[in-house]
């Protein structure tokens, strides 16, 4: 593996990754941009715009993009988060330029209002989508609540009305401010030769504009410790998210903040596994550490009949107390590392997937790590910095949204952040 | 670095296959057993799923608590679930912990505890995995799609039904283990960075005693068919469409495939043009290719909003039925392409070529080598596809519906 960076004269950054072994090759464009970029007025444009630009530019209508490609038999999509959208394509080695091409072509759409009008319906039905799935709205309500007045509780989707307001001025304005060259990182990885794919990308993206992006309200916030139940009959289950805060993507907690949630809500042989789902209390239940710019936070969730809520969470509590109070073990943490090494070295097997991880930490902390690099910095991870991360962020200072058929549910007390032993030195 | 497929059907009946790729670090078990959901006794539709559960929670020497620790220290991530035809358990690990896994997992399909003191915690989890369908009306309309389209037991949902729930007892798991562990039809596929022969030597040590009959043959009932709608208050009208299609291995497999794929293989594909790029009608539309030994299908997918529900059905329907209108040169093109590339780059991946072995082992009973299939991606054109549609021209289509709205299903 090797890898390479460029910065252009117009900003615009480059990236690659070289894995000569690897059967396939992939790009990407890393806007920094998402939900927590936008007005109030704007609300679901990102998301809403990422749509749009697989619908044409100067030179391709929304068929030809689609029928180019598929043509290289590219398997190719986006995604848009709070902070960012991503256009992806990972094709076999010999279409690696072709698939460059076209995604550094729809990077500068036309934007029609045809296309606008006609997406617009798409959207909605998307929207529509997600309402009837609890166990997806529960997240959004869940991270409202916790956010609060900071823009990273903006719906990456929107509301049907705001979506229904928003008008194409509105969408170009946006990507005039946000789609420019410095904010956006092309990342390559796998089998591609880097002086081709570079020569390349430059020429394709030379005459995209120079200028500065902001972000704004960039903080930490440790949530607004509400508790919120939204009752809706129809469903069978309860769902339930709590949101704690947790280091930022900068933070060097940060690999710390992943074992942790891995020790607290794995999917197998954590303490959530063993205190809930072994038991048969709730059908799943989860930990998992999102960080963003300047903020992060723990979502801890699992579904459960109803009639368990209230117990269940009155046992997360307990067991996120009982990690602050008696800590993490030695073993345990090993456990949780040795999970996450596999869990890197079966990801880097797949260009997509380094693609993904290649990109995000040049996103956040404008560094190149290899897979190596990567299961190093966990390995390196002890008790002490487990201890720290316990020490400095408020775990149980826990942001709570239930959603279900209940009309009634009482939130258990929670202990005040107890008084942390001391770190045991190792 | 050339690749190599090995396998050894030992005298038992167990067939052990691997594929050495040197150039991943990662390895990965998929052992498959017959005794999925097909199986489960008529008074306890669900068992084989409740089993899948349970069976994890000790085996061997080692209580639940030690065995999943055993697992998580070598990183070995893990399911066990049931399907159709089989129990499979699958686990992903770096290469050099491969033979620890199989050890593991060897306990795991040798030598289970079921513990019964489990048995009503599994049981709780498996109502609520039943309940939670009903939050999820998707899922729920192509559970029930497959129950009206496919033979039964075939279109059976593993979870089973509440009451088949209620029956079981620790005395029909263990029973049901019992009777339907059994080498024959067994599969072990390993793929990754691996050595063939201290494989297939720990493997005989490990499963060479192991004792059973032969899988019994299914009795198949056929499903009602038909269209059929479910009222549920929700903002999307769900649809689901099936229709015949041929099976794995059939001389007209490719061209089947290719059909399914200018339907829906990419997005500049009929269905996603016509129903989402031009008509704004919904965010979801596919269809996909499903298949057992003795029947397959294609299955088409759409959700919408109430009001855009009948003209997205009408024009997904339609899109089917103009298969048989002609296929164009360019649309094979892209198709070859999009098939030809997901197979080599598949080659990334440890876990999807362990499970790529294991069914190409168990419909063909030999592995395909990647000539083989790039040359009947090669062989796919216009015409073999064209005359396939023509020949299979559904006539008789499954529909189910979910929402506030029934919906007219035309002829």
């Amino acid at each position: 593996m090797t890898f390479h960076q460029q910065q252009c004269s117009n900003g615009l950054t480059i990236i690659g990754e070289v894995i000569p072994e690897a059967r396939s090759a992939a790009v990407g464009f890393f806007v920094r941009t998402g939900s927590r970029d936008e007005t109030v007025e704007e609300s679901g444009v990102s998301h809403f715009l990422e749509h749009m630009l697989f619908k044409g530019t100067k030179k391709r209508d929304a068929a030809q993009v689609n029928k180019d490609f598929d043509k290289i038999g590219a398997n190719y999509n986006a995604f848009t988060s709070e902070e960012n959208t991503v256009f992806y394509a990972s094709t076999l080695p010999e279409y690696h330029q072709d698939a460059t091409e076209i995604l550094a072509d729809i990077l500068r759409p036309s934007l029609r209002s045809a296309d606008f009008e006609m997406e617009k319906k798409v959207i909605i039905e998307e929207i529509g989508m997600y309402e009837d799935n609890p166990g997806w709205m529960v997240f959004d309500h869940a991270r409202k609540l916790f956010f609060a007045d900071h823009p990273l509780g903006n719906s990456v989707l929107g509301t049907t009305q705001s979506i229904i307001d928003l008008k194409r001025d509105q969408m170009l304005d946006y990507f005039q401010r946000r789609y420019i060259a410095s904010n956006i990182t092309l990342v390559a990885s796998g089998n591609f030769e880097w002086d081709k794919f570079l020569k390349k990308a430059e020429k394709l993206t030379t005459n995209w504009k120079f200028g500065m992006a902001r972000r704004d309200h960039i903080r930490q916030t440790s949530g607004s410790a509400e508790f919120k139940l939204l009752e809706k009959k129809t469903t069978t289950q309860q769902n339930v998210v709590m949101i704690c805060p947790g280091p930022p993507a900068a933070s060097p907690l940060r690999y710390a903040a992943n074992l942790f949630a891995m020790i607290l809500g794995d999917q197998s042989g954590s303490r959530l596994y063993w205190s809930l789902v072994d038991s048969g209390l709730a059908e799943s239940a989860d930990c998992s550490f999102h960080e963003y710019d300047g903020a992060g936070a723990f979502y801890t969730s699992f579904s459960c009949d109803p009639k368990q809520t209230h117990k269940n969470l009155e046992i997360v509590i307990k067991q996120i107390h009982e990690l602050i109070t008696k800590g993490i073990t030695e073993e345990e943490l090993e456990q949780a590392k040795s999970k996450v090494l596999s869990r890197i070295v079966r990801a880097g097997e797949k260009t997509m997937n380094r693609l993904q991880e290649v990109g995000m930490t040049w996103v956040y902390l404008r560094k190149y790590k290899s897979v190596d690099e990567d299961m190093q910095t966990y390995e390196k991870v002890n008790l002490r910095q487990m201890q720290q991360l316990i020490e400095r962020y408020p775990l149980l200072r826990l942001t709570t949204t239930a959603m279900g058929p209940l009309a009634k549910l009482k939130m258990p007390d929670i202990p005040k952040q107890p008084k942390v032993p001391n770190a045991q030195h190792s | 670095m050339a690749k190599q497929v090995f396998h050894h059907t030992f005298d038992n009946g167990l067939t052990l296959i691997a594929e050495n790729m040197p150039h991943v670090r990662s390895a990965t078990v998929n052992i498959i057993v017959p005794a999925g959901c097909a199986y489960d006794p008529a008074n306890m539709p669900g068992i084989s799923s409740v089993l899948s559960e349970i069976i994890l929670r000790g085996a061997g020497k080692n209580n639940s608590k030690e065995l999943s620790l055993a697992m998580d220290g070598i990183g070995l991530d893990r399911s066990c679930s049931a399907g159709t035809n089989h129990i499979r358990l699958w686990g992903a690990t770096l290469s050099r912990n491969l033979p620890k896994t199989i050890d593991l997992f060897a306990d795991i399909v040798l030598k289970p505890h079921l513990p019964k003191s489990d048995v009503e915690s599994v049981k709780m989890l498996a109502v609520q995995e039943i309940m939670s369908i009903e939050d999820d009306p998707k899922q729920k309309v192509m559970l029930a799609l497959r129950k009206n389209h496919f033979p039964s037991p075939l279109g059976n949902d593993r979870r089973g039904t509440l009451e088949g729930l209620k029956a079981i007892t620790h005395d029909a798991l263990t029973k049901f283990w019992k009777k339907n562990f059994r080498p024959s039809g067994t599969i072990i596929s390993v793929a990754g960075n691996i050595e063939w022969e201290p494989l297939k030597a720990q493997v005989e040590k490990l499963f060479g005693k192991w004792k059973g009959g032969d899988v019994p043959a299914l009795k198949l009932s056929p499903g009602k068919g038909g269209t059929s709608h479910i009222t549920k208050d929700t903002q999307q009208v769900q649809i689901g469409i099936a229709y015949p299609s041929v099976t794995y291995g059939h001389k007209d497999f490719y061209a089947a495939i290719g059909a399914v794929n200018v339907l829906s293989g990419g997005m500049s594909s009929r269905l996603f043009t016509e129903v989402r790029e031009k008509r704004g009608l919904c965010y979801s539309v596919w269809a996909s290719y499903q298949n057992f030994k003795e029947v397959a299908a294609v299955i088409c997918y759409a959700g919408t909003t109430t009001d855009m529900a009948q003209e997205t059905l009408d024009v997904t329907l339609k899109q089917i039925a103009n298969l048989t209108k002609g296929i164009k040169e360019e649309e094979v093109k892209r198709l070859k392409i999009g098939l030809k590339s997901s197979m080599l780059i598949q080659e990334e991946s440890s876990s999807a070529r362990a499970g790529s072995i294991a069914v190409d082992w168990y419909y063909l009973g030999r592995v395909r080598p990647l000539e083989e299939i790039q040359k009947a991606i090669d062989s796919i054109t216009t015409k073999s596809i064209l005359s396939h549609v023509k020949e299979y021209n559904p006539k008789e289509f499954t529909i189910v519906t979910l929402g506030n709205k029934q919906l007219k299903y035309g002829k």
